[in-house]
């Protein structure tokens, strides 16, 4: 379909966005796990290790992690416990508000740290999904081609064209509001660039010398499609699921503002932004604290996404 | 002490003193200094789903047809019953029959003369099945106006309804027994005149700009959904001597946060009824103290159980978690803006009603909280057995600050789990109405001033009544109340009904509704009536 | 050509469309609540007598029968919500609305983006880069719900340079902090793969050997980096063109602003099915089409690419 002088990646528009690396070298000629020697991965740890904004946000993403999961701890609040004498109070060391109170009193430190759970759960589980369903879905799609694969694509660009946001409002008010329905919802609306992307890079895999002996060698196809095409995508699986992460975030977040997030007095950064927009002259630290550590987090994946694409695209430098 | 101004104007004779005053529209007191410009920009909270009276389904549409129409009666500032385009009325035959003479200088806005016969065509036009009008019902269930039900019911024909024309200036109104509170339930926003000829030339678009005739105060000039409408003086108005403001914007603004800046920022001089954002209020009391205006609502915020649910068919469950909510520090502490502590469900401030007082009302908090804990023990509850249930309420700001605080109210005494369920409107409608809940907040602002139309909702055949409470005693207490004309019997029966409820405890009363805006301190005028009604009319602008 | 536009329409638009208002049609009415239901219960006979008004009282395959039929015609039907309008009445008002404010926030984005960018990437891993990827980087992960409130604060009340709402048939000191909410979000996008996508071509052989001749770095950008470097950024201008219009809801609604954003989150919530079914069937033709024509504007930049 593409003109043969510009084999092996005539872009499609969808490669193209997504910056769309070369199969990874190393492994054409391997077809086993076992890479001796300087291997790509090595060289792609070396590399990413040498990019110091990648390095730096990799620390502070984990030291945020370890504080949503331990720091409320030394706190002697409850996530939810109200306290009614105490409302929008300031930051202050000597009631133990370290970040102040919200509205109804509670203590916004335990809050920010409990809210940083589920929304980093709600990231990290959505782009599972969506990289789960769409990898597997772009690869099979592609490596199948032919009827197969414009009906699949067909189906794709039908949901693209669904209005998203409508979608989840009715995801929600169907099934009530617990807390897997918004991975699951956040993560089944997001697969479709995934699986493009997928579908992109297999379609050029799959004319690879490695991949034509193996189906001489009387591989099946399900085993080829899982044994040589999604390793070798996972490069920019990775990438892209850095970069999905945030913006699950940010969507979790918007759901709040609809007021389809999580359920009280359970929250999220995206709830807490939310509630603290509504205050911010009133009681600032409820915009700020959750900001902070939102911004914060959503740099960091940026960062590491960034570092990650560069360290396993070794034409880049 | 509480006898009922309004209901004087039972007496044909008081009537028509009533007429001869004509106390309303725009007093400006003299000596003060009116702004050049008299031009205000009010806020509508959303966008009414019509301009047709007919119609309306709730606040927003009928805040705009009392601006752009006149009834047969109208409310002055403070909310009292003052002729409209009827200058009198009178009863005949036991309050069976009801003769309304119009005044004779009502015109519309295109100058034609306002008939008796607009208003038969208005009342016919809107119980008639094929208007689908959602207050179709109003007629013969809050009015008993004859025929108005089984018109409804499509088993006769609308032109039944027990209402007729008797001449261009007299109108006749038929009922099927006497209610008491005629007068007052006919200041409803669905019961204006509605123009025959644009709505015979339009169809459906007599309600735009330019099609629209109407015969209030203003008219409309302008109407962009989701933006604004404007209207601007009606110099046919039969009062337009009395209006001072020339022109009013209403803005349909949901995001109370959002109407609150652009007040801030003075494009907004009034903002809708409940444009406080909670969220400021510290603030707002801070630096504008003197804007916040607020006076109590015919409202009343609450928690209905669901009897078809175990354990809420128990007494001592219900009673428990009502004695231990707060409703003290909610409606104070919590919500701030003039709301108070309810303990019965009618609001104390509701015209023909004595309010009467529950023992455990005087109780400490303390002693509430044992008395909870004791029942709760009774009815079989301990930390090895809590009781468990969710709490349905729809998904708001302030809802769900309410709602946290009760779970941890109820937290507080012992042996109780809470689960806080929210749900998008309709949603929370739909399972509420389906009874698909266990306790659910609810809330309900009377359509007139009387009592009925609050302690109706727990009658057994109520449409509202989702809890399904049902007490045969507390159904023939209210029917009776219903065809009573002597006020203070009536006022003894409602509380005999209140007693009941205090009894039963079909709710947890948390609070009585407050009206309350965010108002330039320009604008004066408006008065405290407890339906919330605040016409553009009486209002006017001093120099700023 | 012609041909080709026929084909796309016949092939895939329409039966795009088709399914999209089939499964919109059927899942709305599958949402808990209905259009009519509200706070005070209305009695059975008042309820059957809207449902007859609006052909609910029939059975779901005639409903959509005749919906596919009066849309065939063009109309959408009448809203269930606001009862003085038509949907056409209510879209076409608000569609002007939402096309002027997105198109604004879109070429606004475009330049700002693509000058980021370049910029950006011209002075990699300066001083320069980093503060100008960093403010665009603050753009990708700051809602718009957070940034409305914070302009209107500085800018309406604050500094009371620019009013803090409304929309006033879209004068300019109304628009300014809507386009500036809106388009913050895009151009931190656009100026990243700008950015990510002109590095790459700067470092290709083509451009090396352009240099190597000695050609002036400004004629180098502008012959010959700046058209293949822009080409990721025109795959992303289909999705985001229709993402800025369409995506406004939060921007809509803060700001009083009367476009299709805030039509669709009122037909959602109060379950209006027309409204609901209008707006989906609008946003998807413009899904579509809008992919349509980057693919073609795509075949004239890059000549490698032929549209068949």
């Amino acid at each position: 379909m593409h003109s043969p002088s510009h084999a092996p990646s005539a872009p499609t528009l969808v490669e193209r966005l997504a910056r769309p690396l070369p199969p990874l070298p190393g492994l054409d000629d391997t077809l086993s796990h076992s890479i001796r020697g300087r291997s790509l991965w090595a060289d792609a740890r070396r590399r990413f290790l040498r990019n110091r904004a990648a390095l730096a946000s990799l620390v502070i993403l984990t030291v945020i992690v370890l504080l949503c999961a331990f720091g409320a701890l030394p706190s002697p609040h409850a996530f939810d416990e109200p306290d009614f004498d105490n409302m929008h109070v300031a930051p202050a060391t000597d009631t133990a508000h370290w970040f102040g109170t919200d509205n109804l009193g509670r203590d916004l430190y335990v809050r920010t740290l409990l809210g940083g759970r589920i929304s980093l759960m709600v990231g990290a589980l959505g782009a599972l999904v969506a990289v789960l369903i769409g990898t597997l879905y772009g690869a099979t799609a592609g490596f199948l081609g032919g009827k197969t694969d414009s009906v699949m694509m067909r189906f794709l660009e039908i949901l693209a064209s669904f209005p998203v946001m409508f979608l989840v409002i009715l995801l929600m008010t169907f099934f009530g509001r617990e807390l897997w329905l918004i991975f699951l919802a956040i993560g089944a609306v997001s697969w479709l660039d995934m699986a493009r992307i997928v579908r992109g890079q297999t379609l050029s895999l799959k004319r690879k010398e490695f991949v034509e002996a193996a189906r001489v060698c009387g591989v099946s196809r399900w085993g080829i499609i899982t044994r040589h095409i999604v390793p070798n995508v996972l490069g920019i699986v990775a990438v892209y699921a850095t970069l999905l992460v945030p913006s699950m975030i940010l969507f979790e977040s918007f759901l709040s503002y609809l007021g389809l997030g999580v359920q009280e007095p359970m929250t999220s950064w995206g709830a807490l932004l939310e509630q603290g927009a509504k205050s911010i002259e009133a009681a600032p630290w409820e915009l700020g604290f959750p900001a902070a550590f939102l911004i914060t987090t959503l740099f960091c994946f940026n960062f590491i996404g960034d570092g990650l694409r560069d360290a396993l695209d070794p034409k880049d430098r | 002490m509480h006898m009922p101004q309004r209901l004087a104007c039972l007496s044909s004779a008081a009537a028509a003193l009533a007429g001869a005053i004509g106390a309303f529209a725009a007093e400006v007191p003299p000596g003060t200094k009116l702004h050049p410009v008299q031009e205000i920009v009010r806020g509508n909270g959303t966008e009414p789903a019509t301009l047709d009276p007919n119609k309306s389904e709730g606040r927003p549409e009928s805040n705009m047809a009392v601006e752009l129409f006149e009834g047969l009666v109208t409310l002055n500032p403070d909310g009292k019953v003052i002729p409209g385009v009827a200058e009198k009325w009178e009863s005949r035959e036991d309050g069976r029959v009801w003769l309304f003479t119009l005044r004779r200088t009502a015109k519309w806005s295109d100058g034609s003369p306002v008939t008796a016969h607009d208003f038969e065509y208005s009342f016919k036009r809107m119980v008639d099945p094929k208007t689908a009008s959602q207050y179709a019902w109003y007629l013969g269930k809050a009015c008993n106006v004859k025929n108005g039900r089984a018109i409804v019911a499509g088993k006769v024909p609308p032109s039944e309804l027990g209402v007729k024309a008797l001449g261009d200036h007299t109108l006749q109104i038929t009922l099927e027994k006497p209610v008491s509170y005629l007068i007052a339930t006919l200041s409803h926003g669905s019961l204006m005149p509605v123009p025959r000829k644009a709505i015979e030339k339009y169809g459906d678009k007599w309600t735009e700009p330019g099609n629209m005739i109407s015969n209030g105060a203003y008219k409309l000039a302008e109407r962009v959904v989701n933006e604004r409408i404007v209207m601007v003086r009606n110099p046919h108005y039969w009062n337009n001597a009395k209006t001072v403001i020339d022109k009013v914007t209403f803005l349909p603004i949901v995001n109370q946060s959002a109407e609150y800046q652009r007040y801030r920022a003075n494009g907004i001089d009034m903002t809708a009824d409940g444009g406080v954002p909670p969220e400021q209020l510290k603030q707002i009391r801070r630096e504008i103290p003197n804007e916040l205006v607020t006076w109590p609502q015919l409202g009343t915020y609450c928690y209905v159980f669901n009897f078809r649910k175990k354990p809420f068919d128990d007494v001592r469950v219900r009673k428990a978690l009502s004695l231990a909510l707060q409703r003290e520090v909610i409606a104070q502490k919590l919500v701030g803006t003039g709301e108070t502590p309810a303990y019965s469900f009618t609001p104390e401030t509701a015209e023909g009603y004595s309010p009467i007082e529950h023992d455990w009302q005087r109780w400490t908090q303390a002693k509430r909280e044992d008395e909870a804990r004791r029942l709760l023990a009774a009815a079989g509850y301990s930390k090895a057995r809590p009781l468990r249930f969710e709490l349905l309420y729809n998904t708001n700001e302030q809802h769900k600050k309410i709602a946290l605080a009760a779970a941890w109210m109820w937290r507080r005494i012992g042996p109780v789990e809470v689960v806080l369920v929210n749900q998008e409107w309709k949603t929370f409608l739909d399972s509420r109405n389906r009874g698909d809940f266990e306790v659910s907040r609810y809330a309900w602002i009377a359509d007139y001033n009387e009592p009925s139309t609050m302690l109706d909702l727990f009658h057994s055949q109520h449409g509202n009544n989702d809890g399904k409470y049902n007490n045969p005693q507390y159904d023939a207490i209210m029917d009776r109340a219903k065809s009573t004309l002597d006020a203070g019997e009536r006022t003894r029966l409602y509380q005999d009904a209140e007693r009941i409820l205090a009894r039963d405890f079909p709710t947890v009363n948390v609070y009585h509704y407050s009206n309350r805006h965010l108002i330039k301190p320009w604008v004066k005028g408006y008065g405290h009536n407890p339906e919330g009604r605040i016409l553009t009319r009486d209002l006017y602008i001093v120099a700023h | 050509m012609l041909k080709l536009i026929l084909r796309r329409l016949l092939l895939e638009a329409l039966p795009t469309l088709l399914v999209l208002v089939t499964v919109t049609f059927f899942l709305i009415r599958l949402a808990p609540g209905g259009p009519f239901s509200s706070e005070a219960n209305m009695p059975p006979e008042v309820m059957a007598a809207i449902a007859a008004k609006y052909r609910l009282n029939q059975p779901a395959w005639q409903q959509y029968l005749g919906y596919l039929a009066d849309l065939a015609r063009g109309d959408f039907g009448p809203s269930f919500k606001y009862k003085d309008f038509t949907v056409n009445d209510l879209v076409w008002a608000a569609v002007p609305v939402s096309f002027r404010l997105g198109l604004m926030a879109f070429v606004v984005a475009v330049v700002v983006g693509i000058a980021a960018g370049v910029t950006a990437a011209l002075r990699q891993n300066s001083w320069v880069d980093y503060s100008v990827m960093g403010i665009a980087m603050i753009g990708v992960v700051l809602p718009n719900f957070v940034l409305a409130p914070v302009l209107a604060l500085v800018f309406a009340i604050g500094l009371k340079w620019l009013p803090a709402g409304g929309w006033e048939g879209g004068k300019l000191i109304y628009v300014v902090l809507p386009v500036a909410v809106l388009c913050q979000h895009y151009i931190s996008v656009i100026a990243r793969i700008t950015r990510g996508s002109m590095i790459e071509v700067l470092g290709s052989p083509f451009i090396r050997t352009a240099r190597a001749k000695g050609l002036p770095a400004g004629y180098i950008l502008r012959r010959h980096a700046l058209r293949p470097a822009l080409l990721p950024v025109i795959s992303y201008l289909g999705p985001a063109f229709v993402g800025i219009i369409t995506g406004s809801v939060v921007v809509e609604t803060f700001f009083g602003i009367p476009g299709i954003g805030q039509l669709f989150v009122n037909g959602a919530l109060n379950r209006d099915y027309p409204m609901v079914l209008g707006l989906t069937i609008l946003i998807g033709a413009l899904t579509i089409f809008f992919n349509a024509v980057v693919h073609i504007l795509y075949g004239f930049i890059d000549p490698r690419i032929r549209i068949h």
